[in-house]
C-alpha cells in the first residue's frame, strides 16, 4: 500500500476513526531531513500492508494539526491506536525501530 | 571547485579514507579542527607494526604527513554545516564553501558536553538539534541557542529571521562576538530546562529563570552526529548509522571510525577508512559514467 496524503479534512477518518493502527510522518518539503524520511515511510508502507495505515502531513497545510499534536521538530513519526497517540519518533528513524510498534 | 572527495576528520579513519581515494586519482580534501582523541593516547602499544609503541600524537601528526606526503590537500578548517546541492554536497567551514561529489564523515567521537537537566526529556517539545530544520516552529517566538563557538552562531544566524528574540546561552563559557538586534547573550550557569509537554523556561543557578518557547543545542564544535542529523542521516544513540560497506542512508555520505560507535580503535578506524574510501572511488566513477 502507498502512503496516504493527509488533510484536516481526511485526518478524523483516515487516522483517529481508522480500524487499524496509523502513522502519521508530519514533514516539510524544505527540510532535508524529512526528504529522506520519505522513501523509508514508503518502504515501512509496504512491510505494514493492510495492518496499518500510512500517512503522510505536510505541516505548512496543515499547521492547526501539527499544533494539536504538539510537533516542533521535523520529521517526526506518531503512532495512533483508538485514535490516541501511542508513540513519537522525533528525526529520521530506522525503518525497523519503527515497524517493531506493530 | 568540485572534489570528488571531501573528508571530514583527519585521524585514523579519515587519513586511510584518503590515502585510497588520492592515489585513485580522487580530488580529495580533508578538513578537520578539533584535537582528535588518538592525540591524546599517550602510548599506543596494540596497534600493528609498533614494537615500542607509539604516542597517539606521533602517529596522529604522521598520518596527516603521510596524507600530505600524498597530494591530498589537508586543511585546518571548523566545518559548520553539510547540504545537499544538485551534483553532490556542499560543505561550509567558517572560513568557506567547498563542493564536493561524495563526503566521508570521520569526525570521531565527539567530547560529552555537560548534560544540562531536562534537555533529554524535553527533545522534540522544544529542544531541537537543527535550526534550519525547526526553526520554522517558532515564527515570532523567544528561543535560545545553547553553546558559545562558531557552531553555535551558524545555528543563530539560521534563526535570525525567524524568531523574535534569541538568547545565546553560554551556560558558564565565555561570550562570544556576536552581534545583532534581536540577540542577547547570557552566560549564566544553567541549571536546568523546565517544561511539562514543551519548553517552559530556562532555569539558572543562581535561581533567576528565563522564559523560553524553543531551546536549540549547538555546544562545542559540531559533531559528525549533529552534521549528520541535519542532513537527515539515520542515527542512534549518538552514532551514525552505516552498513558493511560504511554507506549512510544517503547516497554518497560515507562514515568512519569512532563516529559509528562499535570498537573505538586505531585498527577499526583505519579498516572504516579505507572501506568508506573504496566505496567512495567506486561511487564517483559510476556517477562519471552516466
Amino acid at each position: 500500500m502507498s502512503t496516504v496524503k493527509l488533510t484536516s479534512e481526511n485526518f478524523n477518518k483516515e487516522v483517529i476513526q481508522s480500524e487499524v493502527p496509523a502513522l502519521v510522518d508530519f514533514y516539510a518539503d524544505w527540510c532535508g531531513p524529512c526528504k529522506m524520511m520519505a522513501p523509508i515511510m514508503e518502504e515501512i508502507s509496504e512491510a505494514l500492508g493492510e495492518k496499518a495505515t500510512v500517512g503522510k502531513l505536510n505541516i505548512d497545510q496543515n499547521q492547526d494539526l501539527a499544533m494539536e499534536y504538539g510537533v516542533m521538530s521535523i520529521p517526526t513519526i506518531l503512532v495512533f491506536k483508538d485514535g490516541k497517540v501511542v508513540k513519537t519518533f522525533v528525526g529520521v528513524t530506522d525503518k525497523n525501530d519503527i515497524l517493531n510498534e506493530f | 571547485m568540485m572534489y570528488d572527495v571531501i573528508i571530514i576528520g583527519a585521524g585514523p579513519a579519515g587519513i586511510s579514507a584518503s590515502l585510497y581515494t588520492q592515489r585513485a586519482n580522487q580530488k580529495t580534501l580533508i578538513l578537520y579542527h578539533e584535537t582528535s582523541n588518538l592525540e591524546k593516547a599517550v602510548k599506543i602499544d596494540n596497534y600493528y607494526g609498533f614494537s615500542q609503541g607509539i604516542s597517539g600524537e606521533e602517529l596522529y601528526d604522521t598520518g596527516i604527513k603521510q596524507a600530505e606526503n600524498l597530494g591530498v590537500e589537508v586543511k585546518k578548517e571548523e566545518v559548520i554545516k553539510v547540504g545537499m546541492t544538485e551534483n553532490g554536497f556542499q560543505i561550509s567551514t567558517t572560513k568557506q564553501d567547498y563542493q564536493s561529489k561524495t563526503v566521508i564523515i570521520a569526525l570521531g567521537n565527539k567530547k560529552k558536553q555537560v548534560e544540562i537537566k531536562g534537555i533529554k526529556e524535553l527533545e522534540g517539545k522544544g529542544v531541537s538539534y537543527c535550526a534550519i530544520c525547526d526553526g520554522f516552529f517558532y515564527r515570532g517566538k523567544k528561543v535560545a541557542v545553547l553553546g558559545n563557538g562558531n557552531y553555535a552562531l551558524a545555528e543563530t544566524n539560521e534563526l535570525l529571521a525567524i524568531a523574535d528574540q534569541i538568547t545565546i546561552l553560554t551556560n558558564g563559557e565565555k561570550a562570544p562576538e556576536f552581534r545583532a538586534n534581536n540577540v542577547e547573550i547570557n552566560t549564566k550557569p544553567i541549571q536546568e530546562i523546565k517544561g511539562e509537554n514543551r519548553v517552559r523556561e530556562v532555569r539558572f543557578q543562581d535561581d533567576t529563570s528565563l522564559e523560553m518557547d524553543g531551546i536549540f543545542v549547538a555546544q562545542g564544535v559540531a559533531g559528525g552526529t549533529e552534521l549528520a542529523k541535519k542532513l537527515g542521516i539515520l542515527t542512534k544513540q549518538n552514532t551514525i548509522v552505516v552498513n558493511e560497506k560504511m554507506e549512510t542512508n544517503i547516497p554518497g555520505i560515507y562514515a568512519c571510525g569512532d563516529c559509528t560507535g562499535g570498537l573505538l580503535q586505531v585498527c577499526k578506524a583505519v579498516y572504516e577508512g579505507a572501506t568508506a574510501g573504496l566505496q567512495a572511488i567506486q561511487y564517483v566513477r559510476s556517477k562519471s559514467k552516466n
